[in-house]
């Protein structure tokens, strides 16, 4: 059990990209922190420096209070699950469990005790003599968590391990790897872009954007107040609505369409509002409101989007529950409250 | 991406020593030394050495010798590959066309891929050869005077036959390989067009096999150029009147036997030349075939 | 796909029972002269069944010992071929895999130029270089050895090169994941890139065990002592088609001897030899 200090972390690859750019953080113990981003902004670069697979260009890491930086990655006490799992095909999965123990010297009786006791977590005692390639893609993930747990190790690592799986089974490992992780009191750096998952795993979410941290905090946090118009966009789905806007004398103006009543005040460069937050018909108190054209309805389930234009050519999408009547071509109204919005200056920064 | 690595200093180096160090005694070094000597002329007694710059290619190249040499290697090679490859793929479409007995087939025709080219060559004069051969006997009996030991003509097919027959294994794995890999819907698909056994094979199936045939073309030149200096060499030693002397052969006719130092080492120079261009266009199939194979 | 074409099928059959029969005829075209009598033998045509001499002939050229082969046993001939066969096929193999091992899983200074010196090599055989080749190995004192028999022969670029091809395919993760589990550059050679490699060692080992087999240039040049001869070498010595005092029947049988040996190996490693050329040398 550890915590874990990065200190201004840079990754400089040798052609020449920089693939991190100075990143601070303190994960405490037992923690599970995500990491998400869009493809390229450095999340498995940040993670494999952790692990000891990358060097560390600049800054420190420091495991469990000790800086790792010189350290081998079997020196860390670190355990790492892997996108396309990198079990060793020509090996049992009871061998895949015990090389790790085996190369510390741990005893062949303790090495046995761990294996039993994380095949009954895992429900992976069936195939424990069958070799990877006799395994599903689910169990081939079992297998790959079994060998990070036997370890015990400070900290777990995981860089995308759901991603190879089908959507249904996603979700099932995912709930697991939560209540895994929670049993264990793990500390647990895992790396998605899926923020789906990043949201229901995390006791603290860390948005990435071009090697650099946008903003760290719980879930919640940065649902209700993102940092920056980057994650506003980036945290939610459907994604929140972002609207340009343009002052004009006292009143600030939105070019794409809609208006607003509230006072946005004087440095607002976007205007940020959830689908969930926009609502059919005109209100007397609503903040902002919008003239649409319905574009296209999809029903999703319990609820439905819609997609519409403003006439000005803007796009807008709203959330309605369960199966809306609105058809494509329909013209309506939307508004929204004045807690519902969400300001943005210049430099994509929040605003209030 | 970058392949992940071990950090280590000194031990790659380690484990490059042992084929680094054969390479450089038994390549590298032989190899500046037949292209020092080929710029050398050494007189009879060995006893004095002067540099002649190129004057040893050029007696080369104008030497009668070689340029027959030159043509000898050209239609030993060009007939042996096209026989070795023509049987062989007609053995390998046949073997897709059969349901049973494929694996069979294949273990009784890959034999020869085991016998030394010049044990090959030496059962085909056992089985032609004039004195004892069954063969010659049924040739001569039938009125057609066979002596492959006296007639050029004969002796060339003799040690094309030998090499051809040695080299049919490998290319009938080969193309069965590559006719396997044609994905079965295409065959249907041309069968569904109405196309018959025949005009599949020329229209669909030749077609996709064609890097498989290149491959093996280049494959083949290689081999009849210097895998067959056995053949040559047990068979028929040249002759008759030079008539089977291929330029390996002569290389080493003129180093062993001629001793001629300057001029074997100026044919080896030139045959290191057509080695090197042969595996420049063999490497650059194969990093093809890596890369978007 | 299902064809209703009996007459196809046959013709198939009988252009492969032809095949079978030309690729296969020589070999059991020697395999009965090498039981019959010399007297039968010189007396074309040749039976197509085998004679009785069997036991006759191959007792007189395995126990008998063979004078015409100057006073050297088969058995002799047998050994230093099986030697110079498996040393070389050995010897490639660890070098090849230690060299490809280097270059594939290690970044140092220098390693694109040890990439090209090695593959510089590929495929430019002994033969294009004899006369140099054999003056090193006359001053090194290599002549009539076992290791000049097989240590000029160990360095192929060919074998590093199918290497580097498979040790390409292993997915980085791997590496990275026995880093992790504590294994060092040597322990993953051990415990996971030679046992993944095992079908690929096996192919190469046929491949490589005939490729020294059927050596013939090479013993030529450098076996001078006839004790230091390889049964292919012999073999060419005893022959000579002008000669009328040529033992044929016993000549056959040193055919066979010299035949048989690689023919079994390639029969029964049939499938790893059959994967290892095909899928490993393009
Ligand atoms: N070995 C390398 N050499 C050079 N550049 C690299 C290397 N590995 C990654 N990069 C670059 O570094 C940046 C960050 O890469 P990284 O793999 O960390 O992204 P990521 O956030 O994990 O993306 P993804 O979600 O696609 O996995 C990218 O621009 C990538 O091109
Ligand atoms: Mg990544």
């Amino acid at each position: 059990m550890a915590s874990i200090t990065l200190s201004d972390v840079r990754k400089v690859y040798p052609g020449g990209v920089e693939a991190v750019r100075g990143v601070s953080l303190d994960i405490a113990d037992g923690e599970m922190v995500v990491l998400v981003g869009p493809s390229g902004c450095g999340k498995s670069t940040l993670l494999r420096m952790i692990a000891g697979l990358e060097t560390i260009s600049a800054g420190t890491v420091a495991i469990g209070g000790r800086v790792v930086n010189e350290l081998e990655p079997a020196a860390r006490d670190i355990a790492m699950v892997f996108q396309n799992y990198a079990l060793y095909p020509h090996m049992s999965v009871r061998q895949n469990l015990a090389y790790g123990l085996k190369n510390r010297g741990t005893p062949a009786a303790e090495i046995a005790r761990r294996i039993d006791a994380a095949a009954a977590i895992l429900e992976i005692a069936p195939f424990l003599d069958r070799r990877p390639g006799q395994l599903s893609g689910g169990q081939r993930q079992r297998v790959a968590m079994g060998r990070a747990i036997v370890r015990e190790p400070a900290a777990f690592l995981f860089d995308e391990p759901l991603s190879n799986l089908d959507a249904k089974l996603r979700v099932q490992m995912r709930v697991e790897i939560r209540r895994l992780q929670r049993s264990l009191a793990t500390t647990s750096v895992y790396v998605t872009h899926d923020q789906l998952e990043a949201m229901t795993l995390a006791d603290r979410l860390v948005v990435l954007n071009g090697g650099r941290i946008e903003q760290v905090g719980t879930p919640i946090e940065l649902y209700e107040k993102p940092a920056t118009s980057f994650v506003a966009a980036f945290i939610g789905s459907p994604a929140m609505n972002l609207l340009p806007a343009v002052r004009n004398g006292e009143a600030v103006t939105l070019p794409g369409g809609g208006k607003v009543a509230a006072a946005l005040g004087p440095e607002v460069a976007t205007l940020g509002i959830r689908p969930e937050d926009l609502v059919p018909g005109r209100r007397d108190d609503a903040a902002f409101t919008a003239e649409l054209t319905v574009a296209a309805v999809e029903l999703v389930g319990a609820e439905s989007y819609v997609h519409g234009t403003t006439p000005e050519g803007g796009e807008l999408v709203f959330r309605v529950a369960g199966r809306s009547a609105i058809a494509p071509g329909e013209g309506m109204m939307v508004s929204a409250s004045a807690e519902a919005l969400h300001r943005f200056g210049t430099e994509g920064r929040r605003l209030g | 991406m970058s392949r992940v690595v071990f950090p280590a200093r000194v031990l790659p180096y380690l484990l490059l020593s042992p084929q680094i160090a054969i390479t450089a005694v038994f390549f590298y070094w032989p190899a500046s030394q037949a292209l020092w000597q080929s710029v050398l002329r050494e007189d009879p007694f060995g006893l004095k050495t002067t540099f002649v710059g190129l004057a040893n290619f050029r007696s080369v190249l104008a030497d009668p010798n070689y340029l027959q040499s030159a043509r000898v290697t050209v239609v030993f090679s060009v007939a042996t590959a096209l026989l070795a490859m023509a049987a062989a793929l007609w053995l390998a479409s046949a073997a897709e066309r059969v349901v049973r007995g494929r694996g069979l087939y294949r273990t009784l025709l890959i034999w020869p891929y085991a016998v030394a080219p010049a044990v090959a060559g030496m059962l085909w004069l056992f089985m032609f050869n004039p004195a004892m051969g069954t063969f010659a006997y049924m040739l001569r009996r039938a009125g057609y005077n066979w002596d492959p030991l006296l007639d050029p003509g004969q002796a060339m097919t003799m040690v094309v036959v030998a090499a051809a027959w040695k080299q049919i294994s490998y290319n009938f794995l080969f193309f069965v390989a590559a006719m396997q890999s044609i994905p079965r819907s295409l065959i249907e698909a041309a069968a569904i067009d109405g196309a018959g056994s025949t005009k599949r094979f020329w229209t669909i199936v030749l077609p996709l096999i064609a890097p498989t045939t290149f491959f093996l073309l280049v494959v083949n030149t290689v081999y009849a150029f210097f895998d067959t200096f056995g053949i040559i060499h047990a068979v028929t030693g040249g002759g008759p009147a030079r008539a089977t002397e291929t330029l390996v052969y002569k290389v080493y006719n003129d180093g062993f036997v001629h001793l001629s130092l300057g001029s074997s080492a100026a044919q080896s120079v030139i045959l290191m030349a057509i080695v090197i261009l042969l595996t420049a266009i063999q490497f650059r199939f194969v990093e093809r075939r890596v890369h978007y194979g | 796909m299902q064809e209703n074409r009996p007459l196809a099928g046959l013709v198939a059959h009988l252009v492969l029972v032809l095949g079978v029969l030309i690729v296969a005829f020589p070999i059991w075209y020697t395999f009965v002269a090498s039981t019959h009598s010399l007297q039968t033998i010189l007396s074309p045509p040749l039976p197509l069944v085998p004679g009785d001499r069997f036991l006759d002939n191959y007792g007189e050229a395995l126990v008998g010992g063979i004078g015409q082969i100057g006073g050297v046993g088969i058995g002799r001939l047998l050994f230093n071929t099986a030697v110079m066969a498996t040393a070389i096929a050995v010897g490639k193999i660890v070098i090849s895999i230690l060299s490809a091992y280097a270059i594939v899983f290690f970044r140092f200074p220098g390693r694109m130029v040890f990439f090209w010196l090695i593959f510089i090599t590929l495929m430019l055989p002994v033969e294009v270089r004899i006369l140099p080749t054999y003056k090193v190995m006359v001053d090194l004192g290599l002549i009539d050895t076992y290791t000049g028999l097989t240590l000029p022969l160990m360095a192929s670029a060919t074998a590093t090169f199918l290497f580097r091809q498979f040790f390409l395919t292993i997915p980085p993760e791997l590496v990275e994941a026995a880093r992790i589990d504590g294994a060092g550059p040597m322990k993953f050679l051990r415990d996971i890139l030679l046992p993944l490699s095992k079908t690929n060692i096996a192919a190469l080992f046929v491949i490589l065990f005939i490729y020294g087999w059927t050596q013939y240039l090479w013993p030529l040049l450098i076996t001078s002592d006839s004790r230091m001869s390889t049964i292919v070498i012999a073999l060419r010595k005893m022959v000579s088609f002008t000669d009328a005092d040529t033992p044929w029947h016993l000549v056959m049988v040193v055919a066979i001897l010299a035949i048989l040996p690689p023919v079994m190996v390639v029969v029964l490693m049939q499938r790893w030899f059959v994967k290892g050329l095909v899928e490993t040398e393009k």
